[in-house]
């Protein structure tokens, strides 16, 4: 079986403006999503009690918020999620003590709902959510200035702008969704963004390989035929990739449950937008950025040639 | 023609084969356990194993075996609710000198152990438990270091005759000393540069001295404070009988305790953060209570004040403290049942005590409970506070209590007991304390994350169905897609899962729900290879080669292609591993390891079997791709 059996080179390079103006505009959007909205950060990085319980009959969020409410709890979050019989509470940190709270908040609810079994409590400490925080935006810096440093090392310095573009737009996308439908982002969410970014610089090194290898045998043709001609040829594989992955991915997303819905959720979106920007993004940009076959020759032959 | 050599085809099987035996225990899982051992000088032997199997059978609890080993005796038991049972009905039956606790013994054949494998760790949102993370208060630490260097300088100058006015502890942990004459105060620079090298000295008068630690001292006494609170925590954590606990340092002053299947919460909060000791003092019985209660306290003495809010003199003077205190342990006392802690000292403890209650027979002497607490000083937001160096504010309270005042009838030892203490609980808990030794810093919890073991068999069963429905769907798609090399690319997948298990198992890594998700998106990407590699297969079929030079050549041109790509992942996976933590490092190490897994079964693992497959055939005219 083969889906792709194409003759001729896809002119990609045609429409790139199209495409890049596309993500253009899904990344102003994401970024407005960012700003305004904010990101809907969890426990792990704002600090505060989350607890998790479930009741032995159905019980409805209000009516433990009025418990609460009537318990000097008034800013306490109360949301059903799974079965109407399953509810989280969340409470900003306490003045004091929020794990006094936390058991306070338990033993209150099992004494007016008996039956109530605990399934877990989180509490953070304010100051360690912020440190997260830090470190998660460290993270991404040192990841893209890593493979900044190993692109430019194996490649050329335009396919490492092109590559860190490309991967930008697809982490902002992802936070953007995060951001616009106010999912809770936590931890494992981030540790699936920076996933998003080892997969999407990945899908784009193997086209920018192609290129490369295109650029020294093709003799004949624009560097746009040459980066068409390398798309063309690397499309099958990057759809199939996609797929496969997308399969795991989805399958996390459907059967995973909930702990692992923000991970999965981050990765099914990233990979959708990641496989769109390293095709239609990071080659528009090499392009762009004006590289000549002589860029790609072995350095001997063009010293120099390689530097901005 | 491909084929590997007869060498490298060995290789590869016996790889795989180490990796199948080394990913098998995880299969069989845990067997519950509890463990007991003697404590303080006790052993288990044949009539401990005899009186533990005798309670068992009484109070109904069936177990699957029990036997000696090296780490004392254990009773295996098939389900965790017994266990739990068990565990406290030996605890509370076979007494203070026994030890019940928790474990967890993998349930695997012999032969696998006698080769060394072992199943991965499984983390707490797996298993069900308590995770703390504890700051410890080294602004406390340090404070009490240069209180003890106080005492050891007056204890020196006074030692080597030099006179001094003062010598006591200012603000910003700085020592003052002010001599009578330059001379006094020359000879002390000389004496304090010798005998107290992490002090730094400087004049700052024609009779005065300040001195502060010097940097490297303090880090040492941070770094110390840090050790002596993890030793602490260990010992009290082992207390707590907990099967397979953590206890580990993270960074330069917090410490992570996982205590797994924990479910009296609070009681293990209790034990871990308190910082408690025992002080001796004498009582004052010359001088009026009353009058000291007036304002009048004589010198050398101070009002405390007991359980009940009764006000009593002591002197201030420590005949001596907990540090002296090797043993202990909580009981009932046979003549009116109430709640008793004996006592066990060393040997300078008992040395002072002999000599002291000798001299004071008829006197009363005070146990004095004395516990520091410490917690971040917060606003009315919740935000803590911090100090004009950037440092977190804490309130810091000294608990002190008189638990009992006996009269000394008659001249006591090494061992005695203290009575008055209310419950049985609190007898415990106080002796517990005492045994486990004190902390040398305070500490505090600042982070705390507790899962049910319902919970934690739930994201199991999650994360095991997705990466198996994910594989599922990989494996069908492939083999539709690529036919026979599908087919091999799905069992090379396979086999990256179980090489890839088999290296987490033997580096012992603690697999946590994103570690799962690490497996399934490593098995999502590791197939990006054999992708990559039968495209350019049939690229090569395309242009007009040979099957077999397709082969070849497929496979050749692909691997930079896989490499290149390949490495950028490792890049963000490392970068992950070394500012994540918990959980997230948990997931780092599965993608990194993943990415090499994968390298190997796609790349070489695929190769050798196409070679079984099609690298004999001399004459072929066309593969199944």
């Amino acid at each position: 079986m083969e889906f792709f059996r194409i003759q001729r080179d896809l002119p990609f390079m045609r429409y790139a403006r199209t495409t890049v103006f596309v993500s253009a505009i899904l990344f102003v959007a994401a970024l407005a999503a960012l700003v305004t909205q904010g990101l809907n950060l969890n426990v792990d990085f704002t600090g505060g009690t989350v607890i998790d319980v479930s009741f032995a009959k159905p019980t409805s969020p209000s009516t433990i918020r009025g418990l609460l409410a009537v318990n000097h709890y008034r800013h306490a979050r109360v949301q059903n999620y799974g079965t109407a019989r399953k509810v989280l509470i969340r409470l900003p940190t306490a003045g004091k003590n929020s794990k006094v709270v936390a058991d306070r908040v338990v033993r209150l609810l099992d004494q007016k709902f008996p039956g109530t079994a605990l399934r877990s409590v989180e509490y953070v400490g304010p100051e360690v959510g912020r440190e997260l925080a830090d470190q998660g935006a460290l993270a991404l810096l040192f990841v893209a200035l890593g493979i900044t440093a190993y692109l430019t090392l194996r490649f050329e310095w335009r396919f490492a702008v092109g590559a860190i573009v490309a991967t930008i737009h697809d982490v902002i996308i992802v936070l953007g969704v995060f951001a616009a439908f106010h999912i809770s982002f936590s931890l494992t969410v981030l540790a699936a963004v920076l996933a998003v970014l080892g997969y999407s610089v990945n899908d784009t090194v193997v086209v920018f390989d192609r290129i490369r290898d295109n650029f020294r045998r093709m003799r004949a043709g624009t560097p746009s035929d040459v980066i068409d001609s390398a798309i063309t040829r690397t499309l099958s594989r990057t759809i199939m990739t996609h797929i496969l992955t997308q399969l795991m991915v989805l399958s996390m997303l459907f059967f995973g449950g909930p702990v692992l819905f923000g991970f999965a959720l981050a990765l099914t979106v990233g990979i959708v937008v990641g496989t769109y920007g390293s095709v239609l993004v990071a080659s528009p940009i090499v392009l762009w950025l004006g590289l000549k076959r002589e860029d790609l020759l072995p350095r001997a032959k063009a010293p120099g040639a390689d530097r901005p | 023609m491909n084929q590997y050599p007869w060498w490298k085809n060995l290789l590869i099987g016996l790889v795989l084969l180490l990796g199948t035996v080394y990913a098998l225990p995880n299969l069989y899982g845990d067997e519950p356990a509890v463990a007991v051992s003697g404590l303080s000088g006790t052993h288990v032997d044949t009539r401990t194993l005899a009186r533990v199997q005798s309670l068992l059978q009484t109070h109904g609890l069936p177990y699957l075996r029990a036997g000696l080993t090296a780490k004392g005796l254990l009773v295996y038991f098939r389900r965790a609710g017994e266990q739990l049972r068990a565990r406290d009905l030996l605890a509370q039956t076979l007494g203070e000198h026994y030890n019940a606790a928790l474990a967890l013994a993998s349930a695997e054949p012999a032969w696998l152990k006698a080769v060394g494998a072992k199943p991965m760790y499984l983390g707490l949102d797996l298993r069900g438990g308590v995770h703390f993370l504890l700051e410890v208060d080294m602004k406390a630490a340090l404070d009490k270091a240069m209180a003890e260097d106080v005492d050891a300088l007056r204890r020196t100058l006074r030692h080597h005759r030099i006179r001094y006015r003062d010598v006591s502890l200012r603000q910003q942990r700085m020592i003052r000393m002010s001599f009578r004459n330059v001379a006094d105060m020359d000879a002390a620079e000389r004496l304090i540069a010798k005998q107290f090298p992490e002090l730094l000295v400087s004049s700052t008068g024609a009779t005065r001295l300040h001195a502060v630690l010097s940097p490297a001292a303090a880090d040492a006494k941070r770094r110390y404070a840090l050790e002596q609170n993890l030793t602490a925590l260990r010992r009290r954590v082992n207390e707590l009988g907990v099967a397979a606990p953590i206890i580990q340092r993270e960074g330069s002053n917090r410490i992570v305790v996982e205590l797994p299947g924990v479910e009296d919460i609070a009681r293990a909060k209790e034990i871990l953060g308190r910082t408690a000791t025992l002080e001796i003092h004498m009582v004052d019985s010359h001088d009026s209570l009353s009058q000291a209660l007036a304002g009048n306290v004589p010198p050398g003495t101070r009002i405390y004040y007991s359980r009940h809010d009764q006000p009593i003199l002591l002197y201030r003077h420590v005949v001596y403290s907990g540090d002296d205190i090797i043993n202990a342990s909580a009981g009932l006392d046979p003549q009116n049942n109430e709640p008793v802690v004996n006592i066990t000292l060393n040997g300078r403890g008992a040395a002072i005590n002999a000599r002291v209650t000798r001299h004071n027979v008829g006197q009363r002497m005070a146990v004095v409970y004395v516990e520091i607490r410490s917690h971040l000083r917060r606003n009315s937001a919740g935000v803590p506070l911090r100090g004009p160096d950037g440092h977190r504010l804490r309130i810091t309270q000294k608990i002190e209590r008189v638990i009992t005042a006996p009269v000394i009838r008659e001249p006591l030892a090494g061992s005695f007991q203290i009575s008055g203490i209310g419950s049985i609980r609190q007898a415990r808990n106080l002796a517990l304390l005492l045994r486990a030794g004190a902390l040398a810093a305070p500490i505090s919890i600042i982070a705390e994350r507790t899962v049910g073991p319902s919970l934690g068999a739930a994201n199991i069963a999650r994360g095991f169905d997705a990466t198996l429905i994910g594989f599922a769907a990989i494996a069908i798609f492939i083999a539709v897609y690529y036919r026979i090399f599908g087919l091999i690319a799905a069992i090379a997948l396979a086999f990256n899962v179980v090489l890839l298990v088999a290296v987490l198992s033997i580096l012992q890594a603690t697999l946590t729900l994103p570690g799962i998700a690490g497996i399934a998106l490593t098995v999502g990407m590791a197939i990006d290879a054999n992708v990559l590699i039968f495209e350019r297969i049939r690229e090569e079929l395309r242009n007009r080669n040979t099957p077999q030079s397709a082969i070849a050549t497929g496979f050749t041109k692909a691997l930079g292609t896989i490499i290149d790509s390949n490495m950028t992942t490792l890049i963000a996976g490392m970068a992950l591993f070394w500012l994540g933590s918990g959980s997230v490092r948990g997931f780092a190490v599965t993608l990194c390891l993943g990415i090499l897994t994968s390298l190997f079964s796609a790349v070489l693992v695929t190769r050798a079997l196409v070679n079984l497959y099609y690298g004999r055939r001399r004459r072929l005219a066309q593969v199944a791709i």
